[in-house]
């Protein structure tokens, strides 16, 4: 077996302007993790998260990631004239992946809207939507920014659910949350 | 890297320009409008409107291709969608480049079957008319290759329109050079060699400068 651990980051930092966001953070991602980044707004949560994944170049430290990762960000990814059902297909098609999109939808709830642009739709049904991408294709680690924001209490409740199984399967899920999580955490980075 | 992200990519763009609706029809309104003007400020004397019908239509060109370009990729930035495409590694400089040539079929190349219309109009002689549009269909490309570079450098900034004309223009020159002097010289001309260099130097070079500039946007 190589080296199980999804994720590392080590010694990172980001400064904004002449302030020090935050320094010397380090986080291991293993199977079946999850970990939330928390802090008060303007702590650098979504900047740490941006440097996981890869987007942003960390100002101090290095990251390294074993494989693919999903990329839920505080933007949902969608453009005004693509359907839920649309929007799928283009990435599944980008990614390569054949999974079962009716069912997805379906089990996200977005069948009834699934062909309605998306300008159209709610503030929750596009997060909804950008949500389904995380199973289009099975990747092991997800980066997920507020997720819950915008989602119902059942929206909320099948996410904590989704979250669940993808660590019950040997995934790892690295959010950045603030407010009360409806799920618990392996480990928490306070910023 | 398989063909499948690349293919996405025009699909999504070219039903991205569809969706816009009026704006594909935009740079042909301002093409049109710009040399329509020119008979009104030079003076409607057929013999002079013949000489610089082609140098007034490569300006227009060059003008009405920076039209829709703002919206390229900043829209792909506000909408979180650039992030999706730099999360798989690699090929962001093809998935630009790949958006731009897009841009250009959807957006130029309709300008090229304008010209004979407009040229007429102008008095073009019709014997300059192939040489011409063939000119105007690669140095549109060029011009639109150069224009996604200065789109992509500021797609964070709002209201971009006269950034980008700032920065593209002067690389706009050696094409729109060479691109008059074929006109006149013809298809044998070495003027028509250099175009043809310009163009295959801005393929070269523009998408690696555009995956670099949209990099550093998302940052």
């Amino acid at each position: 077996m190589s080296d199980p651990v999804l994720l590392t980051g080590h010694g990172l930092g980001a400064v904004r302007g002449e302030r020090i966001l935050f320094r010397d953070v380090s986080i291991d991602a293993a199977p079946g993790e999850l970990i939330l980044l928390r802090g008060v707004n303007g702590s650098g949560k979504t900047t740490l998260l941006r440097q996981l994944a890869g987007l942003s170049e960390p100002q101090a430290g290095e990251v390294e990631r074993a494989g693919l990762h999903h990329w839920i960000g505080h933007t949902n990814g969608l453009k005004a004239h693509e359907t839920p059902r649309s929007h799928l297909k283009h990435w599944a098609q980008i990614w390569g992946s054949d999974a079962d999109l009716p069912a997805i939808l379906s089990d996200m709830g977005m069948t009834r809207p699934a062909d309605v642009p998306c300008r159209m739709l709610s503030a929750g049904q596009k997060r909804r939507t950008a949500l389904s991408r995380l199973k289009v294709q099975d990747r092991k680690l997800w980066l997920l920014d507020e997720p819950f924001n915008a989602l119902d209490t059942d929206g909320q409740a099948h996410l904590a659910e989704m979250i669940e199984t993808h660590r019950a399967a040997g995934g790892a899920v690295i959010a950045a949350l603030h407010g009360t999580a409806p799920v618990s955490a392996t480990q928490e980075v306070v910023l | 890297m398989s063909p499948s992200p690349l293919l996405s990519a025009f699909r999504s763009s070219l039903s991205e320009a569809w969706a816009s609706g009026a704006g594909v029809l935009l740079p042909l309104g301002f093409f049109a409008g710009t040399a329509a003007l020119v008979p009104f400020t030079l003076g409607s004397e057929a013999e002079l409107l013949s000489r610089v019908g082609p140098g007034i239509l490569w300006l227009a060109l060059a003008l009405s291709s920076m039209v829709t370009l703002e919206r390229v990729f900043q829209a792909d930035l506000q909408d979180g969608a650039l992030d999706l495409w730099l999360q798989d590694a690699g090929s962001i400089s093809l998935i630009a480049a790949i958006k731009t040539l897009t841009h250009w079929l959807v957006s130029g190349f309709p300008l090229v079957l304008l010209t004979p219309l407009i040229g007429f109009m102008l008095g073009v002689p019709p014997e300059k008319m192939v040489p011409a549009m063939l000119g105007y269909a690669m140095g549109g490309l060029v011009f639109f290759l150069w224009g996604g570079v200065a789109a992509a450098l500021s797609a964070s900034v709002a209201r971009a329109g006269l950034l980008i004309a700032l920065i593209a223009l002067p690389l706009y020159v050696p094409a729109l050079i060479f691109g008059v002097q074929m006109v006149d010289a013809g298809m044998a001309s070495p003027s028509f060699l250099f175009l043809c260099a310009c163009t295959l130097f801005a393929l070269g070079v523009a998408p690696a400068a555009m995956g670099a500039a949209l990099r550093l946007a998302a940052e």
